[in-house]
Formats: C-alpha cells, sequence, structure tokens
C-alpha cells in the first residue's frame, strides 16, 4: 500500500523519475507508452462498454442494468489507474535497470471480464422479461 | 520543424508506431465520448444533461489536445523523449473523469 502511495506522488512529480538511474534506448520508452496506451484504450472500450449496456439494454430490469453498467465503469477506472503505475513502475526498473514488474492484474481483469459475460449471457436468457 | 535526417530513421519505426498508438486511443476516446453525450441528452435536454454533454465535449477535447502535443512531439525529434509522468496521469486522469461522469449519467 504504501509502494502504491510512493507511486502516485511519482505520477505528478516528473522530476523524481527522472533522478533516478540512466536514460534507457528511447525505443525502450516508447514500446511502455505503447503498452500505456493499449492498456488505455482496453480502459476507455469498457467504460464505453458501461455507456452502452445502460443505453442499448433498455428493457433490462433497473438493478441489472445499472449494476453491470457500473461494474464496467469501475473496471475501466481501475484498469486506467493501473496503467499508468505500470508504466511508471516500468519506467523506473528501466531506469534502474531492474527486472520488469510482474502484475496479477491481467489475470484478475480477464477474470472479471468473464464474469460480466457469463452475467449478461444470465440476463439476456432469463431477464429480459422482468 | 527539425525533421530526421534520412539516414538516422528508425528501422523499426518505433516513433510513427507510437503515434499511430496515440491516434488509435484518440478514436478510442471519441467512440467513449459519443456514447457519454448521447447518453446525456437521450431524455431530452434538461439542464444535467447539457451540463454533463458539455463536460463529456470538454474531455474529449482535453484528451485530442494532450494527443496532439505529443504526436507533435514524436513526429518532429528524430529520438523522442520519453512521455513525462505529468502528461500519462493527465491522460488518465481525463479517462477516469469520463467514467465518472458516465457513473452520474447512468445512476
Amino acid at each position: 500500500m504504501i509502494e502504491v502511495l510512493r507511486n502516485v506522488r511519482l505520477w505528478f512529480a516528473p522530476v523524481r523519475v527522472r533522478d533516478e538511474g540512466g536514460t534507457p534506448d528511447y525505443r525502450f520508452s516508447l514500446a511502455n507508452e505503447r503498452t500505456f496506451l493499449a492498456w488505455l484504450r482496453t480502459a476507455l472500450a469498457l467504460i464505453g462498454g458501461g455507456f452502452a449496456v445502460d443505453q442499448f439494454l433498455p428493457d433490462l430490469r433497473w438493478g441489472w442494468r445499472v449494476g453491470l453498467a457500473l461494474a464496467l465503469l469501475a473496471a475501466g477506472v481501475l484498469c486506467s489507474l493501473r496503467a499508468v503505475n505500470h508504466w511508471i513502475r516500468c519506467e523506473r526498473a528501466m531506469r534502474r535497470g531492474e527486472d520488469l514488474p510482474v502484475s496479477r492484474f491481467p489475470a484478475l481483469l480477464s477474470l472479471v471480464v468473464a464474469v460480466v459475460a457469463v452475467a449478461m449471457v444470465v440476463v439476456v436468457l432469463f431477464g429480459w422479461e422482468g | 520543424m527539425s525533421e530526421a535526417a534520412p539516414g538516422e530513421r528508425d528501422p523499426g519505426l518505433q516513433p510513427e508506431r507510437t503515434r499511430l498508438a496515440w491516434r488509435r486511443t484518440t478514436l478510442s476516446v471519441t467512440v467513449a465520448a459519443v456514447l457519454g453525450m448521447r447518453t446525456s441528452l437521450h431524455e431530452g435536454p434538461s439542464a444535467a444533461g447539457i451540463v454533463s454533454c458539455a463536460l463529456c465535449c470538454a474531455l474529449w477535447l482535453g484528451f485530442l489536445l494532450l494527443a496532439h502535443r505529443r504526436i507533435r512531439a514524436l513526429a518532429t525529434t528524430a529520438r523522442p523523449a520519453a512521455l513525462s509522468p505529468r502528461h500519462a496521469t493527465a491522460v488518465t486522469l481525463c479517462t477516469v473523469a469520463l467514467a465518472g461522469c458516465a457513473a452520474s449519467l447512468i445512476v
């Protein structure tokens, strides 16, 4: 938890990242940036999915609709925050010449998406009329 | 415009690929923002709806501006500097704010 807070401070203090280690090959930094953007697109897709559930499934019961939409939006927020956090950790590891950080997040996100997908199937099969 | 000399162009086209990644991300933001505006004006124009529509619009423009700055930096230098953490955080905050806007519209 303290580690997370330290990272959050780094988000707003760009100079402190530059203080550490040496500048890595610019291509590595650009690859890291593209990974960050890919995660951000995933987050945006989840947010767009939240809007879409709300807009295009109007026959759904209110609780289901709002619940699913909020679950997708929450996943999107988590995903984008994690994107910037992971980006800064990778950037710092590259400057220090350490191994890149590993993460449980991809597994977690895929589990959440799977659960939401199963919920959607259940809703479409049984909850449509309610 | 300090274009890279032809000889020192990166054979892996890393700056170009990164630039296109920014473009793709801008497209994703556009889709999400348009869905947001649609949601906010769905039940006829109300004060809250117009405010949140304007907010979505502003967030979209903000993201566009950030992406544009980075794309320019990538396009005009041969060895672009790494993305600054503040830039990355600003882009993330735009995304989070869009989600917050969505949540307030839906509930």
